[in-house]
């Protein structure tokens, strides 16, 4: 079903990585992402893959939350893996008419895979233990150095916020109007690819109709709820940052300082 | 003491023509009446009658057009007292999903207080106490959409309730919601009455309006009844050329009074009428009942 969509949700949980400070976690997770870009060869990637199963393990979130995390983007993967496999050149291993693959095509793909099932899970485990609040606040807080330049920091916290509450709303009701049209005799699987967008326009005219009226209604229940922009607002998990902060980064910067040792010397 | 006062209130909702002139629809057009502190009033009134205009004027987030409103004694006109009046007077709405802020329950509960710049430590307080005023506890990490209608709404109420207001306006609260639902809901409103809460219920089941003290009966943005339920149920026939219905239990009533069984004129819930009509009945009228 197209409500099931794991991405950016939380796993409840008490473990250190939740309590950990979202402002610290955002920002691992940035610096671990380059990292991933920093390693260039299979034995750089013990040091990524010792943090993550760490961090795992630290979490306590169910191994099968983060394989569903990494379902909706297998495609991307597996294309990722052929494109490599096919089209890098060199010492030909194996050849069908055009196609051949070639042991440095093995390596890359091999290598881009494993790069890239490192840094799904990485971000899906901010996502899975950080409660959206927590995510938006913290970036909230990372960008408010830019408010000074201009940038809405606030605004686009909160814009966020309501985008990870209402995906799934919105999915849900893009299902429903799917299913109203197929019942009145739409039909959305046959014909060329210009035929195929065009039965689209049925489905998106009301489902923007319907988000405009959810955005009305909402702005109304935020406004009765006395919300009035960042005015004197309070947290009910004000972003403290704590002596666990600290050691987490330490560590991390451990580990980024074993990356960069790994890259140079080796 | 009257905490609500209306006062020849009239509302227009001003829109532009295709020629861009403004064009007034008047949603409100004279209306008074006092809520008292503590009561549980219920709106009825088909659709399209200003109901819910009405509501959004009690708290501020419509202005009169003409007239006044004054909750707790301060003019809700005045930017000065808007602050006041939202935290005074908390709004349920119809539709469970849209009112919704955040992907967790217990972080949209505390968005109310959070806005109000509440210490963090009493947020905390008011989010769980408000989660279990409306048995939502175990549910504080869910992500809303995975609940149902009636557990939704049961969210909106607890944001509301974390707002420590003196009233609370429903507006249609159950209309979206299954039966069970719509028992959980109005138990809720009727338990906060209870405590001390006043209450403003607009709702179409004619049953839930039963169960106020105070019924309000809108037609065309006028207010054509006023009064307590048994009053206001008893003039069937006013209601009907309003489009409107009795309960269930006052149409049986009438129905079998008119049958010839002999029922007090009062009855207004199912159990009245099951008490009414358990009584031991005089011999005689029982006779001509089955004839
Ligand atoms: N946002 C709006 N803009 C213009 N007219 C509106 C708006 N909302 C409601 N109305 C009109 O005001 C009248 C009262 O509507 P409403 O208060 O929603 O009634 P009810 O809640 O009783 O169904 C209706 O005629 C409706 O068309
Ligand atoms: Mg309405």
């Amino acid at each position: 079903m197209i409500r099931d969509i794991t991405l950016g949700q939380f796993y409840p949980g008490n473990s250190v990585i939740h309590r950990l400070d979202p402002r610290i976690k955002i920002i691992a997770t940035l610096l671990y992402i380059v990292a991933l870009f920093v390693v260039k060869d299979f034995a750089g990637f013990i040091a990524p893959f010792v943090l993550l199963e760490a961090v795992i393990i630290l979490s306590k979130v169910p191994r099968r939350y983060i394989w569903r995390g990494l379902r909706p983007v297998l495609i991307i993967i597996a294309f990722t893996l052929a494109i490599n496999l096919f089209m890098v050149r060199g010492e030909v291993l194996w050849q069908l008419g055009f196609l051949h693959i070639t042991r440095e095509g093995v390596h890359t793909a091999v290598f881009m895979g494993i790069r890239l099932v490192l840094l799904i899970i990485g971000s899906t485990m901010l996502t899975l233990t950080t409660r959206p609040i927590g995510l938006t606040d913290g970036i909230e807080a990372l960008l408010s150095p830019f408010k000074k330049i201009g940038l809405p920091a606030h605004e686009l916290a909160m814009m966020m916020t309501i985008a990870l509450r209402f995906i799934p709303t919105l999915l849900e009701e893009t299902d429903k109007i799917i299913k109203a049209q197929q019942a009145r005799g739409a039909d959305f699987e046959s014909g060329n690819l210009f035929r195929r967008a065009k039965a689209l326009i049925p489905i998106l005219v009301p489902l923007f109709i319907s988000a405009f009226r959810i955005a009305q209604d909402l702005a109304m229940a935020m406004e009765a709820r006395c919300y009035g922009g960042n005015v004197k607002r309070t947290r009910m998990n004000a972003m403290k940052f704590a002596r666990r902060d600290l050691i987490a980064a330490i560590l991390f910067c451990l580990f980024l300082a074993i990356v960069v040792a790994q890259r140079v010397l080796m | 003491m009257e905490f609500v006062r209306v006062e020849n209130l009239i509302f227009d909702y001003m829109k532009t023509d295709e020629g861009g002139a403004p064009v007034a629809t008047r949603a409100i057009d004279g209306v008074s009446f006092c809520v008292e502190k503590g009561s549980f009033t219920a709106i009825i009134g088909q659709n399209g009658s200003g109901k819910s205009t009405l509501a959004k004027n009690l708290n501020g987030l419509l202005v009169p057009t003409e007239g006044e409103i004054t909750i707790d004694g301060l003019d809700t006109s005045d930017p000065a007292n808007i602050w006041n009046v939202r935290q005074k007077v908390a709004m349920v709405f119809q539709n469970p999903d849209n009112q919704i802020v955040s992907a967790i329950v217990e972080d949209d509960v505390a968005f109310g207080p959070e806005n109000l710049g509440i210490d963090p430590a009493e947020i905390r307080q008011r989010v769980d106490a408000a989660l279990e005023g409306v048995e939502m506890g175990d549910y504080k990490d869910k992500a809303p959409h995975l609940l149902s209608g009636g557990q939704k709404q049961r969210i909106a109420i607890a944001g509301a309730i974390a707002m420590q207001p003196e009233c609370i306006v429903f507006d249609e609260p159950t209309a979206m919601l299954d039966p069970r639902g719509r028992s959980e809901v109005l138990k809720i409103a009727l338990d906060l009455n209870r405590r001390g809460m006043t209450v403003i219920f607009i709702t179409h089941f004619m049953e839930e309006a039963a169960c106020a003290d105070h019924v309000i009966v809108m037609d065309g943005g006028k207010l054509r009844m006023e009064g307590t339920p048994r009053d206001i149920f008893a003039r069937e026939e006013e209601l009907k050329a309003l489009n409107l219905d009795v309960p269930a239990a006052v149409q049986l009533a009438s129905q079998l009074r008119a049958r010839g069984v002999d029922l007090p004129d009062s009855i207004l819930t199912a159990e009245e009428l099951v008490d009414a009509l358990t009584q031991p009945v005089p011999a005689e009228a029982a006779e001509e009942v089955s004839s």
